[in-house]
């Protein structure tokens, strides 16, 4: 289930050197063809559909279609992800629509303060965690 | 100077810990490391993709696996011994047990969306909220964001100046000077013409799993649709195993059996639905063969029948032509309706579609160009290709001392999660024979590692690693794919066929070929012996031979070339322990026809190995089993 770009909504991330499909992908898939400034993906059967590139590209121009050794043409699982909540469309092959929201995320996206309310770094030589401070660890 | 692509720009950097990844392990280790360390000891974190979505977590989870709640890590000990077989170390499943909640918590501090059960909905975990659980030990998750979530905690604690992404780690370096000892590693980035070399007092391997050492069951487009991520590719085994790290039960392996071509998760539909899974003649595999299931005895009495025995039944089915196996789900729908309102079944409908868009998209896919429909149409299930891990459902991996409190002498030579080479560590689905940690338990894990290291670092002030070969050496050898096609493309009129070198493509099929033909994958019903398991390591060694001549046209088929070589060690790995191993312990994820019975009196053992760094020589032997934590099989203690 390969993505694919829609050549009239990539606009190429608008020249910049590494774009958001690019950055994003885990498996080193989403290419820009800087002559076309549009991007592709360089290696369909490697694609893990895992959709980050999707949900990371600002103008929606990416889609994954089905892989067409296994599946029947026609489906579609189409996402709109916000900060907070992913909304999903599931086309089926006879045309039933489905759609479902979920929520994603409780706390506003760069608000993470990893260290702050939480302890120092206690005994480096014992084995407890920096935030089990104080507690005392089971033993088998 | 900026590179260019046959003469890359030489990055030499030196820090006090190195962390090789940015998946959930090494999220751990770097928010734990850096609070100890403070601004005394530098950490560098490199990871081959970007940290917001690199590692098996990138699409997402539905469920944290390992949440412990009021349970014991006794009980936790029990499980995952019983799931793997009756071998596992109870000194590591303990450790990340009695540490995995407080991890869990931070999670929903960060903002991980955690369901709640009635009555506590707004209650966090902590503060003694209770969670959905979808098994013993699982709790429900909107997970789309995991990820992205746990690493921005990561990222901020570190500080991104001190994180490099798109940098793929292709060799832990020796030093020169002591011994079996850690004195760094060399990757290359695959965005802009540079190596980097980095010497480092610790270095934690985290870099996942391995995926696509076995021919997939989809050889076309579909091929990359792996269950576990098709990007992790063996790095953490192949590196330790080349740096004379002892690994252990690289024999294990995981099959699991998922919904057909698209791999989606099948555990919502037993446990939310409760749904059968039957053979195609609609009989209950699992009770059908229960009498079978006794030649693995005590196992096949755990609480849960563990997961291979499960696969041992369903294949039986399968090879005896009783399929296809289906997922009956109109039956179970339509038991629900009778006490259920059509709200109410409507929510649990969009629950498991969830469960699918949150971490296996692929599956919805295929569901929807199928009109499968659940309540209409039963899904068949199918177990996958094999893969190799150490967090899942699986425990091959690196062999690493325990925590001090904890561990008997044997299984403890100095810092916890420490693997026999001095100043290397690993976490997650690198430590070996200690499954069942998953996303959570991986993150505790780093988290453990992260702190010793920071503990190995001070004890070891005084260290200077100095690398065996000179920078220029290094660079060579990680060039030569780029090498070999700059001087030999010319001489073809097809780039793609040359005489003088291999594709990273064809050298991952060659690879796919031969374990799935000869090392129990799906074309022979996981099933070898040792007469086959010969030629497979043939056919290995000749690859081993070839790989000198992979070539990389561009740096995206360099990171192919070294990740298939990675692949490539990893398999050795596994088809010599499977070699070693003359029983068969794990029925469902493979076959020794040759030994085809569980044999406790001999083989109820760790099988470790090492391969010599300087020879390239494997030795492999057994270790004793000890159970820490007293086991009980069917109410038996055993
Ligand atoms: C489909 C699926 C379903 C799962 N379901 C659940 C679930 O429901 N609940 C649960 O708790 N867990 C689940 N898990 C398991 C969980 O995701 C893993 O246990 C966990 O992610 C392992 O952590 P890790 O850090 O060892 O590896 P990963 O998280 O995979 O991280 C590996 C990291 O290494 C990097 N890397 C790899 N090679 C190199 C290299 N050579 N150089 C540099 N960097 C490299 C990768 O980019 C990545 O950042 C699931 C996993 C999958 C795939
Ligand atoms: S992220 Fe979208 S717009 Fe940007 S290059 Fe990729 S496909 Fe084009
Ligand atoms: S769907 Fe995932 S694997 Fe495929 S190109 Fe996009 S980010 Fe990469």
């Amino acid at each position: 289930m390969p993505t694919f770009v829609y050549t009239d909504k990539c606009d190429g991330c608008k020249g910049g050197q590494v774009t958001a499909c690019m950055y994003i992908c885990p498996h080193d898939l989403m290419k820009l063809d800087t002559t076309r400034m549009k991007a592709f993906n360089q290696e369909p059967e490697q694609c893990w559909e895992c959709q980050c590139c999707v949900k990371a590209c600002p103008q929606q121009a990416i889609e994954v279609r089905a892989y067409q050794d296994v599946v029947p043409m026609g489906g579609a699982c189409i996402p709109l992800r916000t900060e907070q909540s992913i909304m999903w469309t599931i086309k089926f092959r006879d045309g039933e629509v489905k759609r479902f929201k979920f929520p994603v995320r409780t706390t506003s996206v760069g608000s993470i303060d990893p260290y702050g309310n939480k302890p120092g770094a206690g005994n480096l030589n014992d084995e407890l965690l920096f935030t089990e401070a104080g507690k005392t660890l089971l033993k088998i | 100077m900026a590179g260019t692509f046959g003469d890359p720009e030489i990055v030499e950097l030196q820090k006090d810990i190195l962390i090789i990844g940015g998946g959930m392990a090494a999220c751990g280790a770097a928010f734990e490391a850096k609070r100890w360390a403070g601004d005394d000891v530098s950490i560098l974190l490199v990871d081959k993709a970007a940290m917001d979505r690199s590692g098996a977590v990138a699409m997402g989870l539905s469920a944290i696996n390992t949440y412990l709640g009021e349970q014991k890590p006794e009980d936790y000990c029990r499980m995952v011994s019983a799931d793997l077989m009756g071998i596992t170390r109870d000194d590591l499943v303990y450790d990340v047990g009695r540490h995995v909640d407080d991890t869990v918590h931070l999670f929903e501090e960060w903002g991980l969306p955690i369901w709640k059960a009635k009555g506590s909905e707004d209650v966090l975990l902590k503060d003694g909220g209770k969670p959905v659980r979808s098994g013993k030990w699982q709790i429900m998750i909107n997970g789309e964001s995991y990820k992205m979530i746990v690493a921005e905690a990561a990222k901020k604690a570190l500080g991104i100046e001190n994180i490099i992404e798109r940098c793929f780690i292709v060799k832990m370096l020796l030093d020169k000077n002591e011994p079996n000892r850690v004195a760094g590693a060399v990757g290359f980035s695959v965005r802009e013409h540079k190596l980097y070399v980095i010497k480092a007092n610790a270095v934690l391997l985290v870099a996942g799993g391995a995926v696509n050492i076995f021919r997939p069951r989809s050889l076309g487009e579909g091929m990359g649709r792996t269950w576990y991520p098709v990007w992790n590719a063996g790095s953490t085994y192949a590196m330790a195993a080349e740096c004379g790290a002892e690994l252990t039960m690289m024999e294990n392996r995981f099959v699991p059996a998922r919904f057909k071509d698209g791999y989606g998760p099948v555990g919502a539909w037993f446990l939310l639905f409760k749904s059968q899974a039957l053979n195609g003649y609609g009989e209950n595999y699992m009770t059908k063969n229960a009498d079978m299931l006794k030649a693995f005895a005590p196992y096949d009495t755990a609480t849960v029948v563990p997961t291979c025995l499960r696969n041992h039944a369903m294949l039986k089915e399968m090879k005896e032509g009783r399929g296809p196996i289906l997922m009956d789900t109109p039956t179970a729908m339509k038991k629900l309706a009778e006490t259920m309102t059509p709200k109410e079944i409507k929510h649990l409908e969009a629950e498991a579609w969830e469960d699918f868009l949150d971490m296996c998209i692929g599956q919805a896919g295929v569901w929807a160009g199928m009109n499968i429909r659940p309540e209409e149409t039963a899904s068949e299930l199918m177990p996958t290709e094999p893969y190799l891990l150490g967090s899942h459902s699986g425990c091959c991996g690196i062999w690493v001392s325990g925590p001090e409190d904890l561990s008997p002498k044997e299984w403890q030579w100095g810092y916890n999660r420490m693997t026999t080479v001095k100043g290397l560590f690993t976490a997650g689905d690198g430590v070996g024979a200690s499954g069942h940690k998953f996303s959570s338990g991986s993150h505790t894990e780093g988290r453990i590692a992260g702190k010793a290291m920071v503990k190995f670092v001070d004890d070891h002030k005084t260290f200077k690693p100095e690398f065996q070969k000179s920078v220029k050496e290094i660079t060579e050898e990680i060039y030569k794919p780029v090498r070999n096609y700059l001087e030999h493309k010319d001489k073809t009129t097809s780039e793609d066929v040359n005489p003088y070198y291999i594709s990273p493509k064809m050298f991952q099929m060659r690879l796919q070929k031969y374990m799935d033909e000869y090392v129990a994958g799906v074309s022979t019903y996981y099933t070898t012996n040792a007469k086959m398991l010969v030629i497979g390591l043939r056919h290995l060694q000749w690859l081993k031979e070839d790989s000198a001549n992979l070539k990389a046209k561009d740096l995206h088929e360099l990171l192919r070339a070294w990740e298939n070589y990675h692949r490539l060690r990893t398999a050795e790995a596994h088809l010599r322990h499977i070699q070693f191993r003359e029983e068969t312990r794990y029925p469902g994820f493979f076959y020794r026809a040759d030994f085809p019975n569980l044999d406790e009196a001999n083989w109820k053992c760790f099988v470790n190995s090492r391969m010599n760094p300087e020879t390239g020589e494997w030795a492999l032997k057994k270790v004793p089993h000890i159970d820490l934590v007293e086991k009980h099989y069917g109410g038996q203690k055993h």
